[in-house]
C-alpha cells in the first residue's frame, strides 16, 4: 500500500508521518508540492507544518500548490486523505472539509500531550479505535481554533463528522471541542493534533497515533 | 497607474482574540472610552491606468478566491483617490 506524503515549503512533519506510515507497514511515498504526478499512491497525508510561511491564512497558498488540484479530484473520488494540523488547515482552505482553524483563543502557541476522545470510528482513519476510546497525541499549534457557522457546526454534528474532540478543558477555543472532521464519505479527515508523533513510546506521549496509519492500510486491503 | 483597496475583517461572529487583546490593552494606556477593537487586514493592489469597473472586478474576484476566506471573513474593495 503506497501513501503519499506531500512536502510544501515549510512542512515540517513530512519525514515523521513518512516514519509512521512505514512503521504501520505501509509503503510511504514523498510528493513535492510542485508535482503534477501521485505516482500511483493509494492515499495521501497533507502534514504538519507552516507550508508558505503560513502567510495571509494557514493553508491559504497551499490550496493552490500543483499538487493540490489532483489530490482534490481523487479525494473527491474516494481516495483516502488525512491532513494533521497545517494538513487540516489547508483541506479547510480547499472547502473539502467545512470551517476554518483560526487563532487560538488564548493567543499561545500551545505545545502539549492532549487527550482526546475519538467520535467517529467508521471512517477509514480511524476504523482501528473503538467508539468513544480516549487517546492522548501531541497538540502544537498556533491557529488551532475550529471555528464555523451555526448551520455547519448542526450538519456536522447530526452527520456524525466529528472524528474527535477535546477531552477536559478546551484548549483553544474550538467550538464544540472539535479536534478533527469528515466529509460525508468519511475518506478525507482532518485532524488538528498529531497522531504521527504518537507511535513509539520513545519519541511520543503514548503509541495511540499508530491507529490512524493501520486503520487506512487495513481498510485498502479489505476494499 | 491606480490603487484599488481591500479590506477584510472577521466575520463578527467569528471570535477575535487578536482584537480582544488589543483591546484589553488600550484602558491600560488610559483610552478608556472604547468599547472594542477588532483586528482585519488591508490590502493595496496597484493596478495600470484608472481602476475601471473590469479592474475592481478583477480585484473582488482575486478577493473572494484568495484575500479573504469567505467561511470566517468578509471584504470590501475601495479605490483610494
Amino acid at each position: 500500500m503506497r501513501i503519499g506524503v506531500v512536502t510544501f515549503p515549510g512542512s515540517l512533519d513530512d519525514r515523521d508521518a513518512a516514519r509512521a506510515i512505514r512503521m504501520a507497514g505501509g509503503e510511504a511515498i514523498s510528493l513535492w508540492h510542485k508535482d503534477h504526478s501521485l505516482k500511483g499512491i493509494d492515499a495521501v497525508v497533507l502534514p504538519g507544518g507552516f507550508s508558505y510561511g503560513d502567510y495571509l491564512r494557514c493553508g491559504a497558498i497551499a490550496r493552490f500548490a500543483p499538487i493540490m488540484d489532483e489530490i482534490a479530484s481523487k479525494a473527491k473520488a474516494g481516495m483516502p486523505l488525512l491532513g494533521i494540523c497545517n494538513g487540516f488547515q489547508v483541506l479547510c482552505e480547499s472547502h473539502l472539509l467545512p470551517g476554518a482553524l483560526t487563532r487560538n483563543s488564548d493567543l499561545h502557541f500551545l505545545c502539549k500531550d492532549q487527550e482526546l476522545v475519538i467520535e467517529n470510528n467508521s471512517t477509514v482513519w480511524t476504523s482501528g479505535y473503538a467508539k468513544g476510546q480516549h487517546i492522548t497525541i501531541p497538540l502544537k499549534n498556533g491557529e488551532g481554533s475550529f471555528q464555523c457557522n451555526d448551520e455547519t457546526l448542526s450538519m456536522l454534528e447530526g452527520q456524525g463528522r466529528v472524528v474527535a474532540r477535546y477531552f477536559g478543558e478546551n484548549p483553544n477555543g474550538s467550538r464544540n471541542l472539535i479536534a478533527g472532521i469528515s466529509n460525508e464519505r468519511g475518506n478525507i479527515v482532518g485532524l488538528m493534533p498529531h497522531p504521527e508523533h504518537a507511535i513509539e513510546e520513545l519519541t511520543g506521549p503514548s503509541t495511540d497515533g499508530m491507529a490512524f496509519f493501520t486503520s487506512v492500510l487495513s481498510s485498502m486491503v479489505s476494499s | 497607474m491606480a490603487r484599488i483597496i481591500v479590506e477584510v475583517m472577521l466575520k463578527p461572529e467569528i471570535l477575535d482574540p487578536q482584537g480582544a487583546a488589543i483591546g484589553a490593552a488600550l484602558p491600560r494606556l488610559g483610552f478608556a472610552d472604547f468599547i472594542s477593537v477588532r483586528q482585519g487586514k488591508r490590502f493595496e493592489i496597484e493596478v495600470e491606468g484608472v481602476a475601471t469597473p473590469e479592474k475592481i472586478a478583477e480585484v473582488k474576484r482575486a478577493a473572494e478566491l484568495l484575500l479573504a476566506n469567505l467561511v470566517i471573513e468578509n471584504f470590501s474593495v475601495s479605490v483610494e483617490e
